[in-house]
């Protein structure tokens, strides 16, 4: 771990009780969903500027808690970086936004909207941004099925071209 | 066949302006098929007169789904997909995936590997400006860079050619190290793109740094500050032009660029003009690096010897038992990662390109996430643009260097 990091992340820890754990340099604090919102306002207050990544984790069949919400964060005064982990239930998966405080977090959220279905309360723009409006389904899911195009031979050709969901002719 | 929804105003309200809903101003759609969006991406503009009040961008019409699809498949076969993100910097792209596997099973790469990774992901960080250099001179309407661009382009990819056989999707940086060694014509051919290449880059800026209409174009158009583009997660040479230096090659080494000496070019305007300088710079400081890496080569394996993870060579298959079955472990069921999750980082022509990677213990990734530069770039733009003509737009765009593929990944 890096020495800089030691303080900050004890000071996070005291405030959200989180639990802390390294793999490979990398560290990782598992933060209650209630409390991201103040981790993330004093996560920035302590200088971390930027928001690298926002992305989940779908622990499907297991229901609590189904997701971990991730937040990587970069500080470029101080060169570190730094991860932390949020459960959330797999019935009406939901947190609070962030993008008030990282304003890259709004299409990162709608993002995960789309993909996990995990909604963002309070965000200004809460739509699909990479699957089609009407589209059903959260595809990053593990219970969302793969899917696949089925190959058309001249005997199975007349069955599955019915079965095709856009024009025919 | 089901019914389309469509998209009213109403759905948008709350992004565009009272006046728009009133009829006061016009709401125009820009893209997907437009020439200089540099792909498919789609802009709903509010527009008043020739002035936009509102840029709305919508993405994902080259959404592929590449996250589902590597989940689904073993780190080997997985790694050709990350090809296809961002189709400009495809070994940077294989570079990041490659770092991110040898991070979580704990993997060291021979010297003489990294040298080769660190000569070809300059040389791609070079051809991608390259691109980009052509086409937003293009959209200001300097036809003639991008024929010259396209030209030294092709020296590039010969490159490419010659060691993988691929032009573009190479797949030629894999974790342990590269599918082979470099031919022999390969240090010829570097030697004389850094003979003749300098003097190009001369020439370019010879015919666009004092030009007075891209000055006019360019000058004081789509700014940021720094404080705006750490915000908005923008990184690469668009945060570099506003005056913050952050180069991962430079602040967190990978790959043995630690051994390089090499200049982080930052500019303060933030401006359309600073992003050309700053990528120009960045160009020259690329072969800077090339050279001094391909001086001190050294000699020896390009593969790791841990046939745990890396296949062993072909020779070894037909003389040893214990490598024919490694090999026919990793090519039919591939390796067990431990379980972990990790995140790295490179810096790729437009910014930060990070893998976060999750492992179950199984051989597939249970979790991968591209974090890809363009998408957070992109992001700045409705805030770039708010208030300049529609023609600056395009300018805008064009200093934005995005890759639709990375965007919609």
């Amino acid at each position: 771990m890096e020495k800089n990091l030691q303080p900050i992340l004890g000071m996070l820890k005291k405030e959200f009780g989180g639990t802390a754990s390294e793999y490979r340099g990398d560290v990782s604090l598992v933060i209650p969903s209630g409390k991201i919102v103040a981790a993330c306002q004093q996560v920035q207050a302590q200088g971390f500027e930027l928001l690298s990544a926002l992305t989940a984790v779908d622990y499907w069949p297991e229901e609590s808690p189904r997701f971990h919400v991730i937040y990587q964060f970069t500080s470029v005064a101080m060169n570190l970086v730094l991860t932390l982990r949020v459960p959330v239930p797999g019935i009406n998966p939901s947190l609070p936004t962030i993008s008030h405080l990282y304003r890259n977090a709004n299409w990162r959220e709608r993002e995960l909207w789309d993909m996990f279905g995990i909604i963002f309360k309070g965000h200004p723009d809460l739509r699909r941004i990479l699957m089609p409006a009407d589209w059903e389904g959260h595809p990053l899911r593990k219970d969302y099925p793969l899917g696949y195009e089925e190959p058309q031979f001249t005997f199975n050709f007349e069955e599955i071209n019915l079965r095709k969901p856009y024009a025919k002719e | 066949m089901p019914d389309i929804q469509e998209i009213t105003v109403d759905d948008l309200k709350h992004l565009v302006s009272e006046r728009a809903i009133q009829g006061e101003t016009v709401l125009l759609n820009m893209g997907p098929q437009h020439p200089s969006t540099h792909g498919v991406l789609r802009l709903l503009l509010e527009l008043d007169g020739e002035i936009v009040v509102n840029c709305i961008p919508d993405i994902g019409f080259l959404h592929t789904g590449v996250e589902k699809n590597m989940e689904a498949k073993t780190y080997q076969k997985a790694e050709v997909m990350a090809d296809r993100l961002d189709y400009l910097n495809t070994v940077g792209n294989t570079l990041a995936f490659s770092l991110a596997v040898e991070k979580l099973v704990d993997l060291d790469v021979p010297p003489r590997a990294q040298t080769i990774r660190v000569i070809l992901a300059e040389l791609t960080r070079f051809q991608s400006h390259l691109v980009w250099l052509g086409t937003s001179a293009l959209d200001l309407a300097a036809m003639s860079m991008f024929l010259y661009c396209f030209r030294e382009r092709e020296y590039i990819l010969d490159v490419m050619e010659m060691c993988s056989g691929q032009r573009m999707m190479t797949t030629y940086i894999r974790p342990g190290g590269l599918w082979r060694d470099v031919p022999v014509e390969f240090e010829a051919a570097v030697r004389n793109i850094l003979k003749t290449f300098p003097k190009r880059v001369d020439e370019y800026e010879a015919l666009l740094t004092r030009n007075p209409l891209m000055l006019d174009r360019t000058y004081g158009i789509g700014k940021l500050t720094g404080e705006e583009c750490l915000n908005f997660g923008v990184t690469g040479p668009m945060l570099r032009a506003s005056g913050v230096k952050w180069d991962l090659r430079k602040d967190r080494p990978y790959s043995g660029y630690e051994q390089y000496d090499f200049k982080v070019p930052t500019r303060t305007e933030g401006d359309v003009y600073a992003r050309y300088l700053v990528r120009l710079e960045e160009m020259r400081q690329s072969l800077k690096i090339v050279q001094q890496a391909l001086d001190k080569l050294p000699m020896g394996p390009v593969r790791s010897n841990n046939h745990k993870y890396v296949p062993p060579p072909r020779s070894e298959i037909g003389v040893s038992m214990e490598a024919l079955i490694h090999h026919f472990k990793l090519w039919t069921e591939g390796f067990e990662a431990p379980q972990g999750a990790i995140y790295s980082a490179v810096e790729s022509p437009r910014g930060e390109l990070g893998v976060y990677l999750e492992s179950d213990g199984g051989p597939r990734p249970y979790r991968i996430h591209w974090r890809t530069p363009s998408f957070d770039n992109l992001q700045s733009l409705p805030l770039m643009s708010k208030g300049v003509l529609v023609a600056d737009l395009v300018a805008i765009i064009g200093s934005v260097d995005i890759v639709l593929g990375d965007v919609d990944r």
